[in-house]
């Protein structure tokens, strides 16, 4: 063991010197980070800190399916209308609406089979030939004239799965409309999506941003006459007053149909307003509807709230309009950006929220590091007055494990937070005891009468068995936790696991390295520990 | 330079005797930690219990905490837990899950935020809606059972079965005695703790290994001494080891309770309580079952006289010298 061949010697500095210059971006200053950028070929990589230390914003949303199963229940009632109309078939009685389903009455057999066919025929979801088939519904037959359609779990998980993703891509419309720098959007689950923004100062601005669905339609205001099946009564904050005012249930427009929305000022009273354009489509609905109801008021509604209702003064054909409504100019502002951005396809609610300020963040790395600091020269001062010149080694051999894991944290991309310095900290008392179980062997291959050489051989060799072994349970821990934990426990999880994959490198192969080296250098007669 | 040792050397403690006081001492301890935790239960944070907590600190002055009290009655949110936090000018409020769902939690917050804005900065705000803290606790536990499932697979692959059954029961009492630390210290128990009683159980069985480990390699080489002395024997031999390394992870764990900051701190001192715990019970505990099982007569079964027992560490090369 102690010839020690240069080549590995010198693979193990040059292993050190690259994971010093790994680390050494994290280090600097910024402005020192930005010198250093100018002469590396490419950005520096530095180690990315985790929300609790840079401080902002982890929201967890969910997709309510309950208000999706409800669109759902909507929508099979609307096909089923338009199903019964295309086949001609006539119903007794009107379409019950249940929690989960619909339910009509035909009669007539052989009108019943041709409406059970219809429906049955479109039960099968789009995109069904690439996901492999999904019933999104089932039609029951009864004998007594009965249809009943009820939508299946797989249907509606389905539904959720897609409404995840539709979600995620307008909340990062939304999100990056707002300004907002290196968010980050992802799946977690079937029904629900992270956020992560770093840095920010205003939670309740992004959980206002995030959680409106901004769904958008133009309906008529209802006539007095209109029989109450057609109309609804929706919330309207008119005057400064809160109130209702009843409207046709039929949408005219949808927000899908427009293409842009910008903030701007109405060029009579100045007050913010919003100004869109609609596709062709929609422009030729607006044009035709606005044509038909000349004199009529018309609500502008999102998210079942009336924003205002303007009379129709005439034809609107150009494919534009405003919608005012006493808007500030930020509130004007939001609401473009989330026209521009589309509406949600379901209600996300927020289920957990943790927020960090800059403030706390910056005050947690001080604290890290301190304690860091502290635990490095307590537990190096430790090693070198109990085990003198290999104790010298077994410090060196820390300091480069500590550089080690940071270097794999940046090669990685892991994420530091507050428990993962802890993990850190931790491992500078466990990265030792691979040290301790060496020396101690040494020790006593020494006592029982081995020579020096020996002994060094046969504590080394012995040692490095057991520290596998005892090794192996800690990283099963920290496996572990990486694989049930989450957000910061994570972090404490990488590096309490690097750490421990990293000390193995240090205190077994370096100092195995220095004393080696130190051996042929002294030749000593006795061991000095 | 004189060296300093903690350890004395070549000790010839008779661990062993103690088996008689410390199950007993150990069975009432665990069982205490069970009733208390029965009884008075855990200081479980909003990661499992639910709720708000949000982290004050006031802009001018001191945090005036009875203010802060009082804002349960104000807001109409019921009882709030406020508590000074590290220094004086810091509080943090707590309130439990809101009647309404997840987004009545949401109201809250804004409700809390409305009242305190003008005078208190906001450092940290966390909620967990009911659901969320649920499942937080089924992926906890999860978590602890199967860490302790593994390790007893690894162990039973690298050592003999009573080797491993010794281990992980030594492992649950110190997983018992440290729920029954946060019980009796009343600490808050949160996600961030599961992180702390996994790390002990990786200690502890990182204890009781290095134990072991020597056990094996004893029974190998001394074949006339009973199990006992044998594990004395094992137990002396490492027990410098031992010393210095508890010695130098609580050291590191001091400074984390001491400079590591208000957030870690329930974490530093339930691993701390874990580092002790793990130690004795690697000696007191894990060891002496072995005595129990008899592991001797099939270690002593598998390697037959004149095979390099005593230089062969490892279980496959002596079970293949068996057969």
């Amino acid at each position: 063991m102690m010839r020690f061949a240069t080549w590995k010697v010198v693979t193990i500095l040059l292993g050190t010197l690259v994971a010093a210059l790994i680390v050494l971006p994290s280090l600097l200053s910024p402005e020192a980070r930005a010198g250093l950028d100018r002469v590396l070929p490419g950005p520096a990589k530095t180690i990315v800190l985790g929300l609790d230390l840079q401080g902002g914003a982890h929201l967890l949303l969910e997709v309510d399916s309950a208000s999706l199963t409800k669109t759902s229940v909507d929508n099979l009632r609307e096909d089923a209308r338009r199903l019964l109309r295309e086949n001609g078939v006539k119903l007794a009685g009107g379409i019950g609406v249940q929690s989960r389903g619909i339910q009509f009455r035909v009669p007539d057999a052989t009108e019943r089979g041709k409406i059970v066919g219809a429906l049955t025929s479109a039960s099968q979801s789009l995109g069904a030939a690439l996901t492999g088939a999904v019933q999104d519904y089932t039609v029951t037959d009864n004998a007594d004239g009965l249809v009943q359609v009820q939508l299946t779990d797989a249907g509606i998980a389905n539904k959720i799965h897609r409404a995840v993703d539709q979600s995620i891509e307008v909340l990062r419309r939304r999100i990056d409309a707002s300004g907002t720098k290196e968010p980050t959007i992802q799946r977690e689950g079937n029904d629900r999506i992270v956020v992560e923004v770093p840095g920010l100062q205003d939670t309740q601005h992004l959980k206002d941003l995030l959680g409106t669905t901004a769904k958008l339609e133009f309906r008529l205001v209802a006539d007095p006459g209109e029989s109450p099946a057609d109309v609804e009564n929706l919330p309207f904050y008119k005057n400064n007053k809160p109130g209702t005012e009843a409207i046709e249930k039929r949408v005219m427009v949808q927000g899908e149909d427009l293409t842009d929305a910008q903030p701007g000022f109405d060029q009579r009273s100045g007050e913010p307003v919003v100004d869109f354009r609609f596709n062709l489509r929609g422009g030729q609905k607006f044009g035709e509807v606005t044509a038909q109801n000349v004199g009529k008021p018309f609500a502008i509604v999102l998210d079942n709230q009336i924003v205002s209702d303007p009379r129709i003064l005439g034809p609107i054909t150009g494919g534009s309009g405003q919608i005012s409504g006493n808007f500030t100019v930020s509130q004007a502002n939001d609401l473009a950006v989330l026209l521009r951005a589309g509406a949600l396809p379901a209600k996300l609610t927020v289920v957990e929220e943790r927020t960090v300020g800059p403030g706390l963040g910056q005050d947690s790395i001080d604290a890290g590091e301190r304690a860091a600091l502290v635990a490095g020269v307590l537990v190096v001062a430790y090693m070198l007055v109990t085990y003198g010149v290999f104790g010298i080694f077994a410090d060196i051999a820390l300091a480069v494990h500590i550089m080690l894991i940071f270097a794999a944290m940046v090669l990685l991309g892991a994420t530091l937070t507050l428990p993962g310095i802890a993990g850190i900290v931790l491992t500078i008392g466990m990265a030792v005891d691979a040290n301790v179980l060496i020396y101690e062997r040494i020790r006593e291959e020494n006592h029982a009468g081995r020579s020096v050489i020996a002994s060094l051989d046969s504590g080394f060799k012995r040692a490095f068995a057991t520290i596998v072994d005892s090794n192996v349970t800690l990283f099963v821990a920290a496996l572990i936790l990486y694989l049930f934990g989450s957000g910061p426990v994570r972090g404490f999880a990488v590096s309490l696991g690097l750490g421990i994959l990293t000390s193995i490198v240090t205190a077994v192969t370096m100092t195995r390295m220095m004393i080696a080296v130190w051996y042929r250098a002294k030749r000593p007669q006795r061991l000095p520990i | 330079m004189p060296l300093l040792r903690l350890a004395p050397e070549n000790t010839k403690f008779g661990f062993m005797r103690f088996r008689r006081y410390s199950y007993p001492f150990s069975a009432f301890l665990s069982i205490v930690s069970v009733v208390m935790f029965v009884l008075v239960g855990m200081n479980f944070g909003i990661d499992f219990a639910g709720g708000t907590l949000m982290e004050v600190r006031a802009k001018a002055g001191d945090a005036d905490l009875a203010q802060l009290r009082s804002l349960g009655e104000q807001t109409g949110l019921g009882h709030i837990e406020v508590q000074g936090f590290g220094n004086r000018t810091d509080a943090t409020i707590r309130f439990g899950v809101q009647p309404g769902g997840d987004a009545a939690q949401e109201v809250a917050v804004k409700k809390v935020q409305a009242a305190l804005d003008d005078r208190y900065e906001f450092r940290r705000v966390e909620v967990v809606g009911p659901r969320v803290s649920g499942e937080l606790v089924q992926s906890g536990t999860i978590g602890v059972v199967v860490s302790i499932f593994a390790v007893l697979m690894y162990l039973w692959f690298r050592f003999e079965w009573q080797f491993a059954v010794g281990a992980v029961i030594a492992t649950m009492h110190d997983l018992l005695l440290t729920v029954g630390f946060f019980s009796v210290t009343h600490l808050e128990f949160n996600t961030t703790s599961i992180a702390a009683i996994l790390t002990i159980v990786g200690y502890s069985l990182n204890e009781a290994v290095i134990v072991l480990d020597r056990i094996r390699e004893v029974m190998r080489k001394y074949k006339r001494l009973s199990t006992a002395e044998m594990i004395d024997m094992s137990i002396n031999a490492v027990l410098p080891r031992t010393i210095m390394t508890a010695t130098t992870v609580f050291l590191a764990l001091l400074a984390l309770v001491l400079f590591g900051g208000e957030v870690i701190k329930s974490f530093s001192l339930a691993m701390m309580w874990g580092i002790f715990v793990g130690t004795y019970s690697s000696i007191f505990i894990c060891s002496p079952i072995l005595i129990y099982l008899g592991v001797r007569n099939e270690v002593r079964a598998e390697s037959k006289p004149g095979t390099p027992g005593a230089s062969g560490n490892r279980k496959p090369s002596s079970k293949l010298a068996a057969e």
